[in-house]
């Protein structure tokens, strides 16, 4: 029985079962992998510490192995960004406790992470830290530019925001200005 | 044959692992030039647009490297014979002008490049598809600054058309076939020549018509010849681990 955080797009975060031929089932190992998954879902995110890892929909998984061994699957929003090392850190802190054996933080790279992974509590949270959170995009189009819905100013509210850069503090956020309110702020833009 | 094209089980090398080693080094050393605006870029949101690029091909270097041996040794301990970059990621970053023109002739290579492999299966795939999404961006902040130089004051177009004529002689090994790589290299030559050429158009500028590659070379980057700046880059990025192997922190 494997654990699995991100089955299908329509519902991230949802966990379901999904059969693994080579792990016996046994209740268990579900309830486990359950806990696990919901601990390691609930690791704040190092550079967005407002936002946990299951809000951000990079744990993709736990899967208990026959040798005791507890493996959780993290996958990275950019394949540089170096904040996964501490992710796969702090996971195998929260997973500390002796049930769960030894902890091996796998990182997979597909299906790639896009940013309709992070959840409406996920937007949420981006917001109220004055992080413009990114535009829902379906199906991806042709590359990040023909996006033309407005970006909301997380601060007055406006949608009389413009570009400054395409780059901000970290990889995944952009660097805007409100026309209205006159205040920069970082927008995570979009990676579909 | 170096020891370091040995794949990471031992036994012969394949052409996957020739075909990782070859795009993670274009990856690893176009970020290493890269990384060299941080504190000098003209703005401060370019330095830190710039160093954002270099992480991301940085990550895409490391994940490419480990599929073709020990990320680390390649990096640090190989001698610049056995590096398989393209000659134009190590081109050396002249002014602002240079640095964007080798960001357009390259990052349009790479998503295109990218974007077929990501329709395959492996972990070369796995990487495109993701990698894929991250060289939109530099793609797209390649050509914005190509406009505004091009379209911009008498100085910054004279820069601009004298850079993009600088590296269009670079810009033929881009298309030559990487054995384990199956992309259809035609139509990346003409993809690249389309969308490359576009975006010159726009920004007033003019195609360079010179000829793709030197009249005479002892060989290309592929082969691991390099040019003469390579070795004195690699010198730095290297000096550091190679004095104080295992260094961290």
């Amino acid at each position: 029985m494997t654990h699995t955080a991100r089955p299908t797009r329509p519902e991230p975060g949802t966990p379901t079962a999904a059969e693994t031929p080579d792990v016996p089932e046994t209740p268990d190992t579900h309830a486990l992998e359950a806990e696990a998954l919901a601990l390691a879902g609930a690791v704040p995110d190092p550079e967005l510490p407002q936002l946990s890892l299951a809000d951000l929909g990079v744990v993709r998984g736990v899967a208990r192995q026959r040798d005791g061994v507890t493996e959780v699957r993290l996958t990275p929003t950019y394949t540089g960004c170096p904040a996964v090392e501490t992710m796969a850190e702090d996971i195998r802190e929260a997973l500390s406790a002796r049930r769960f054996g030894t902890v091996r933080v796998v990182r997979v790279l597909s299906p790639a992470w896009t940013t309709d992974d992070i959840t409406d509590e996920g937007r949420r949270k981006l917001a109220e830290a004055g992080i413009a959170p990114p535009r829902s995009g379906g199906p991806a189009a042709d590359g990040p530019v023909p996006l033309s819905l407005a970006i909301r100013c997380p601060n007055c509210g406006s949608v009389d925001t413009e570009l400054l850069s395409r780059f901000s503090s970290t990889a995944c956020k952009a660097l805007r200005r409100c026309t209205a309110c006159r205040e920069p702020f970082d927008h995570f833009k979009e990676l579909l | 044959m170096s020891a370091y094209e040995q794949p990471p089980g031992g036994g012969t090398p394949g052409p996957e692992h020739r075909a990782a080693l070859a795009l993670g080094d274009d990856a690893l050393v176009l970020a290493q030039r890269l990384g060299e605006w941080a504190g000098h870029a003209p703005v401060l949101e370019e330095d830190v647009a710039l160093s954002n690029i270099a992480l991301d091909l940085l990550g895409q270097a490391r994940t490419l490297l480990s599929l073709a041996g020990d990320e680390d040794e390649l990096a640090y301990l190989r001698e610049e014979r056995e590096f398989r970059n393209v000659q134009l990621v190590e081109q050396p970053n002249g002014d602002f002008a240079d640095t964007i023109a080798r960001q357009l002739y390259f990052s349009v290579h790479q998503e295109l490049l990218y974007g077929q492999l990501a329709g395959g299966r492996g972990e070369l795939a796995e990487l495109a598809a993701k990698a894929v999404k991250e060289t939109a961006y530099h793609r797209d902040h390649a050509e914005q600054w190509t406009l505004r130089l091009g379209d911009g004051t008498a100085e910054s177009r004279r820069r601009m058309q004298s850079a993009l004529d600088g590296l269009w002689r670079y810009t033929g090994e881009l298309f030559q076939p990487v054995e384990g790589v199956p992309a259809d290299w035609e139509a990346l030559a003409s993809g690249w020549r389309n969308v490359v050429g576009a975006v010159i158009e726009q920004a007033t500028l003019a195609v360079p018509e010179g000829p793709q590659s030197s009249a005479w070379s002892a060989g290309t980057g592929r082969q691991g010849v390099h040019t003469e700046a390579f070795g004195r880059m690699l010198a730095e990025m290297q000096h550091l681990h190679r004095s104080h192997p295992g260094a961290s922190w």
